[in-house]
């Protein structure tokens, strides 16, 4: 069953806000990863693979570059389930 | 020809079994407390030594959550100590190519790479944390260290054993005197309370498992010691070049004089038994700072509490120091703090610094029958006060491997 892009932002702000300890209230969908939420490269793998367990879908590595805000993310992840 | 750099303690840092800052911990060494208790974690009643000693404060109740996860515990003792030495030292201004770090650690992220090994098997390689490299290289505490407070003058790990700690100083002391660096976080940090190291060591027989009254069972010169308690943590000290102290009106605790570097090429665990290369370093440091024995009034031993260990070290002293060991006060600070490996070196010259401050050796406890074959003046169960005037300290550190490393610490008028 396909997440909706609510489920998803939902999910994806409990995982930055784990890792990278940013409030979920300031994660939108047009912040930027790396800029915004201050995610390094090294986090981001650790949002990926954390997402990928959450939402039960695969994060090919060379997608991952092309996600650039939790927007990419979001929609990339409700694609996946689909 | 210029005059030899001086080189001086201006700030220390530490987190131990006994306090989670160094004030703390000296005030419980002087109080004779033993920071030595049954472990509570489930692995270990499955190895034969069942206690050890953490730190009194744990890191997560002083640093973030979010940092935390990203640093291997003896990164975050690295972190913690660095920046109360810091802040300790007045945070002084410095030109940031003119900072270094010297921080060292006997095994490294042993527990991260255990735990990240646990990860593998259980959950496959994708699940395995992008951290865990920087969170088990042995250079992590120096790294983070380094990357917090900017510094570029250089960032170096010497890797020892039980001497790592003190060796650290001993490179941070060099860097000043040869002009790489004017102002250094010099120390060393270990976590590596984990079944696998502990069951290592008890293999070893090295471990003491006088498991029924756990904070008397680090006994360094007890007739009835049995081997050493494994402990937790870090010291960092900010060492710095005196004229660079002496302009910005830092407060001076004491001067770091001079080291002396030997290897016993013996045994790769065992002490010599005639403390060779333990003499040599001791006359070595002494030649290096320019003084002799008869300025010596306290040394902070190694003494672990294992049988063969301190009898040899006890030796060794008694032969470099001739008669003057008569007026050495001996202290063996691991009776409460156990065995901190690659921190041992570091906290112990903490603990030197506030001795020549407050002039008072710290106590030795848990002596019940004083070995015969030590024939230093070790100070038992009380503080014992220290001359005032001009006096010299030593901090001797051996490690598995043969390394022996003293350093000595001067009173500054």
């Amino acid at each position: 069953m396909a997440l909706t892009q609510a489920d998803v932002l939902a999910g994806l702000k409990e995982i930055v806000e784990e890792v990278a300890g940013i409030p979920a209230a300031s994660i939108e969908l047009d912040k930027n990863f790396s800029d915004d939420l201050e995610v390094d490269s090294l986090s981001m793998v650790e949002v990926v693979v954390a997402s990928e367990e959450r939402f039960g879908v695969k994060i090919p590595d060379d997608q991952v570059t092309e996600l650039k805000t939790v927007g990419d993310a979001v929609n990339f992840i409700v694609k996946a389930s689909a | 020809m210029s005059a030899q750099r001086r080189v001086v303690v201006t700030g220390l840092g530490a987190t131990t079994p006994i306090g989670g800052d160094a004030s703390s911990t000296w005030a419980a060494l002087l109080a004779g407390k033993s920071g030595v208790r049954t472990l509570t974690e489930d692995w270990a009643n499955t190895i034969p030594v069942n206690f050890a000693a953490r730190v009194a404060v744990d890191p997560s109740e002083v640093m973030e959550r979010v940092e935390l996860r990203k640093l291997d515990r003896s990164e975050a003792f690295a972190l913690i100590a660095a920046r109360e030495a810091w802040k300790d030292a007045g945070s002084p201004e410095v030109d940031n190519e003119r900072l270094g770090v010297v921080i060292a650690s006997g095994i490294g992220g042993v527990t991260t790479l255990l735990d990240q090994y646990d990860v593998l098997k259980e959950k496959g390689a994708r699940s395995v944390s992008p951290y865990t490299v920087p969170m088990l290289m042995p250079n992590g505490p120096a790294a983070h260290v380094g990357l917090e407070f900017k510094a570029r003058a250089g960032v170096h790990t010497p890797v020892s054993a039980c001497a790592s700690g003190a060796e650290a100083i001993g490179y941070a002391f060099e860097m000043i005197r040869n002009n790489r660096a004017d102002v250094i976080f010099s120390g060393g940090v270990e976590a590596a309370i984990h079944a696998l190291p502990m069951a290592g060591f008890a293999a070893m027989k090295a471990l003491s498992t006088r498991s029924d009254a756990p904070e008397r069972a680090s006994r360094p010169y007890d007739l009835d010691r049995d081997g050493f308690v494994l402990g937790e943590g870090g010291g960092v000290l900010i060492l710095e070049e005196y004229e660079h102290a002496k302009a910005r009106g830092a407060k001076i605790y004491c001067e770091i004089a001079g080291q002396g570097l030997t290897s016993d090429g013996f045994h790769i665990a065992a002490p010599d038994p005639d403390g060779i290369g333990v003499q040599r370093a001791i006359k070595f440091a002494l030649a290096d700072a320019g003084i002799s024995t008869k300025d010596v009034v306290h040394l902070n031993a190694h003494a672990t509490s294992t049988p063969a260990g301190d009898v040899a070290e006890a030796n060794a002293l008694r032969l470099a120091l001739g008669t003057d060991a008569d007026h050495v006060a001996v202290s063996a600070t691991k009776s409460m703090t156990g065995h901190l490996l690659g921190g041992a070196g570091a906290i112990e010259s903490v603990f030197l610094v506030k001795a020549i401050q407050d002039r008072l050796a710290p106590p030795t406890i848990n002596i019940e029958n004083l070995d015969p074959a030590v024939t230093v003046d070790v100070v038992r169960d009380k503080p014992r006060v220290l001359p005032t005037g001009d006096i010299a300290a030593l901090n001797d550190s051996f490690g598995f491997g043969g390394h022996n490393v003293v350093l000595v610490f001067k009173s500054v008028n």
